[in-house]
C-alpha cells in the first residue's frame, strides 16, 4: 500500500525554521538541509505543522472539487463545522441549497449522522461493558494519537464508528434502496481537517467503500458563497437537530450524551496533558471523556475558513434556533451493529526503537549516554526536536551526535 | 545483568511537577515494546509514589532500573519517616494535612495502590531519618 500523506511540504517556501517541528505532538518533524521533513509513521494528521507554519509552506492534502463530476449521482456529506463558516447565516438550510447549486444530488448532513451515533452510544454507556472513562473516537488525531503513543488506553477507546462513516454508510444505503446503480453513486465528505481526510482515505476511499472522496472545507466554502449568495428562499431540507450541530464544537458529542460526569478538552498540549492523567490513573470515576485535537473542537481544524471561536458562537446562535429534536436508531430502522467497528484497529509500534526488546534496551542505553553529553536545552538547532530526540534519532539511524553546544566546549 | 539505571529529582514544594519521573519511565518502557498493562501498572505505583514524597518528605529521589523483564524502584527520601508501617499500608489512612486533602490528595490510598501494582514492595523507614520505598513490577 503507498504511504498515505495528508500534509506535503512546499520546498520553496520552506525556510528550515524550527516552529513546525516544536509543535509537532508526536516529535514526527526534523529539520534536513533547511527543510521541514514529516516522519510519515509518526505523523496522526492532526494539522498542527499547517496551523504553525508562519510561510505556509505545509500544505493540506485532500481531493479535488472536480472529482465530483465524474459521478452520476452525487452526495455531499457537509460536517456540522460547515454551518459556522458564514456570516449572518440563520437559516442552515441556505447551505443545503448552495451545495445543490454546486450540482450535488442530494445532501446528507454529517450531523444527522451525529445523533445518531449519540444514540448508540448512550446505548452502549447504559450497559456498562465499556471500560471506564471512554474516548470518543471521533477525532482522528486522537485516535492515532493513543494508538501511537498510548497503548495502554486503547481499550479505552469508543468502539464505534465516527458520524462522516454512518453518514456516507446511511447515505450510499439509501441510494441503492432508490435504485441508483453503485457505480453511479459518489459520496464526497466536506472535511474541517487533515486527520479526516487521512483516515476515510485510508478505510473508505482506497477500498471503494462508502466514501468516493474527501474534500476540503475552505475549497469548497469559496465555491459555495457565490451559490448561496443568490439563494433567496430555501425549501425546510435539514434534517440535523441542535444536537447534531453541537458536534462541531468541542463538548458537543459529550453534552448530547446526557451523562453527569465527563470532560472535554480541545487542543494539542491540553489533549496531550489528559491522556497523560488518564495514563496515570487519575480520571478513575469519570465516564466519558471527550478529546479535539483542535483549538475549541472541529471548528478549529485548518481546513476552515473561520476563526474557530467566531465559528463556534454562530454555531450556537444557529443550533438555539433550531426546534428540531434529535433522532433515533429506530427512526432509522437501525442496530447498533451498524455502528459498531469491524474490527479494532492495531497499535503503532512506531513509537517503538527497536521490536526486539533487547535491542530496544540496547538503543535506549545508549541514548541515555548520550543525554550526559547533550546540553538538554532542546534548542533545535541540530534539526530534531528535543535533545532526546536527537540522541534517539542518532541510535537508531547512524551517524554522530551533531550538535551546536558540543562542538562549541570542543 | 545490564539495565537501563534513570535518576531523578522530585521537587518537594510543587505537585505539578510530581510525576515527571514517572512520566518518563513510562516514555522509556514504551520504546521498549513493554505491555501496555505493565506500563500502566508502573505509571501508577509510581506516580503514587512521587506524589508521596511531596506530600510527607518535601520531595527526595527517584532511582529506577530497568530489565528487560521487569522495573526495580527506589523512592528514597529525608522526610519524617514512617512510624507504623501497618497503619500506614491501611487503606483510607493518612497523615495528610486538612490543606492536601482540600487539593484530591490524601486519601490515604497512595501506599495501597503501590502494593496493589506493584509485584513486590518493601518500605524502609526510619523516623527522623527518612523512608526508602523499594517498588518492583513484573513485565
Amino acid at each position: 500500500m503507498p504511504t498515505l500523506k495528508t500534509v506535503v511540504l512546499d520546498s520553496e517556501k520552506c525556510i528550515g525554521c524550527i516552529t513546525c517541528m516544536r509543535r509537532c505532538p508526536t516529535e514526527a518533524i526534523r529539520i534536513e538541509n533547511g527543510k521541514a521533513k514529516i516522519i510519515y509513521d509518526k505523523c496522526i494528521n492532526c494539522g498542527e505543522c499547517v496551523r504553525s507554519c508562519k510561510g505556509g509552506a505545509k500544505r493540506p492534502v485532500y481531493d479535488s472539487f472536480d472529482l465530483v463530476a465524474s459521478y452520476g449521482y452525487k452526495i455531499a456529506l457537509p460536517s456540522p463545522s460547515l454551518f459556522g463558516q458564514f456570516s449572518n447565516l440563520n437559516d442552515p438550510n441556505y447551505v443545503i441549497e448552495g451545495l445543490l447549486a454546486l450540482g450535488f444530488d442530494e445532501v446528507f448532513e454529517v450531523g444527522l449522522a451525529a445523533e445518531l451515533v449519540t444514540d448508540c452510544t448512550k446505548r452502549l454507556m447504559q450497559r456498562q461493558s465499556l471500560p471506564r472513562p471512554v474516548i470518543s473516537t471521533a477525532c482522528p488525531a486522537v485516535a492515532e494519537l493513543i494508538l501511537l503513543k498510548f497503548h495502554e488506553l486503547a481499550d479505552q477507546m469508543l468502539n464505534v464508528y465516527a458520524p462522516a462513516k454512518i453518514a456516507a454508510k446511511l447515505a450510499r444505503k439509501q441510494a441503492l434502496e432508490k435504485g441508483i446503480p453503485a457505480d453511479e453513486i459518489g459520496i464526497f465528505f466536506i472535511s474541517p481537517c487533515p486527520a479526516k481526510v487521512y483516515s476515510l482515505h485510508k478505510e473508505e476511499v482506497s477500498n471503494e467503500k462508502y466514501i468516493s472522496g474527501v474534500l476540503s472545507q475552505s475549497d469548497v466554502y469559496f465555491r459555495l458563497v457565490d451559490k448561496m449568495n443568490k439563494i433567496t428562499n430555501p425549501r425546510k431540507l435539514g434534517k440535523c437537530g441542535y444536537s447534531g450541530l453541537g458536534w462541531g464544537s468541542s463538548g458537543g458529542e459529550s453534552n448530547s450524551l446526557g451523562l453527569g460526569n465527563y470532560i472535554h478538552c480541545s487542543g494539542v498540549r491540553n489533549v496531550l496533558g489528559l491522556l497523560k492523567e488518564m495514563s496515570d490513573g487519575k480520571l478513575d470515576g469519570a465516564d466519558f471523556v471527550e478529546l479535539n485535537m483542535c483549538p475549541g473542537g472541529c471548528v478549529g481544524g485548518v481546513l476552515n475558513v473561520e476563526n474557530p471561536f467566531i465559528a463556534r458562537n454562530r454555531m450556537r446562535q444557529l443550533a438555539e434556533n433550531m426546534k428540531i429534536p434529535p433522532v433515533t436508531l429506530e427512526d432509522y430502522g437501525l442496530d447498533e451493529s451498524f455502528f459498531l467497528w469491524d474490527k479494532a484497529p492495531e497499535p503503532s509500534t512506531s513509537f517503538q526503537l527497536d521490536t526486539d526488546r533487547f535491542a530496544a534496551m540496547q538503543k535506549l542505553m545508549q541514548v541515555e549516554e548520550y543525554l550526559k553529553k547533550l546540553p538538554g536545552i532542546d534548542c533545535g538547532a541540530c534539526g530534531a526536536p528535543t535533545c532526546r530526540c536527537h540522541a534517539e534519532d542518532v541510535v537508531t539511524g547512524g551517524g554522530t551526535l551533531n550538535c551546536v553546544k558540543l562542538r562549541e566546549v570542543e | 545483568m545490564q539495565c537501563i539505571k534513570l535518576e531523578y529529582d522530585v521537587d518537594g514544594e510543587n505537585f505539578a511537577s510530581a510525576g515527571h519521573a514517572s512520566e518518563s519511565v513510562k516514555r522509556t518502557l514504551k520504546q521498549m515494546g513493554v505491555s501496555p498493562a505493565s506500563v500502566r501498572r508502573v505509571a501508577i505505583a509510581m506516580y503514587e509514589g512521587e506524589i508521596n514524597m511531596v506530600i510527607h518528605a518535601h520531595g527526595g529521589k527517584a532511582e529506577a532500573e530497568i530489565y528487560p523483564d521487569r522495573i526495580d524502584i527506589y523512592l528514597k527520601d529525608s522526610g519524617p519517616g514512617i512510624a507504623d508501617i501497618d497503619l500506614a499500608m491501611k487503606a483510607g489512612y493518612s497523615t495528610a494535612t486538612e490543606n492536601i486533602r482540600s487539593l484530591g490528595f490524601g486519601a490515604g490510598m497512595g501506599l495501597p495502590n503501590m502494593k496493589q501494582y506493584s509485584d513486590e514492595m518493601k518500605i524502609d523507614s526510619t523516623v527522623g531519618v527518612g523512608t526508602t520505598v523499594f517498588l518492583r513490577v513484573n513485565f
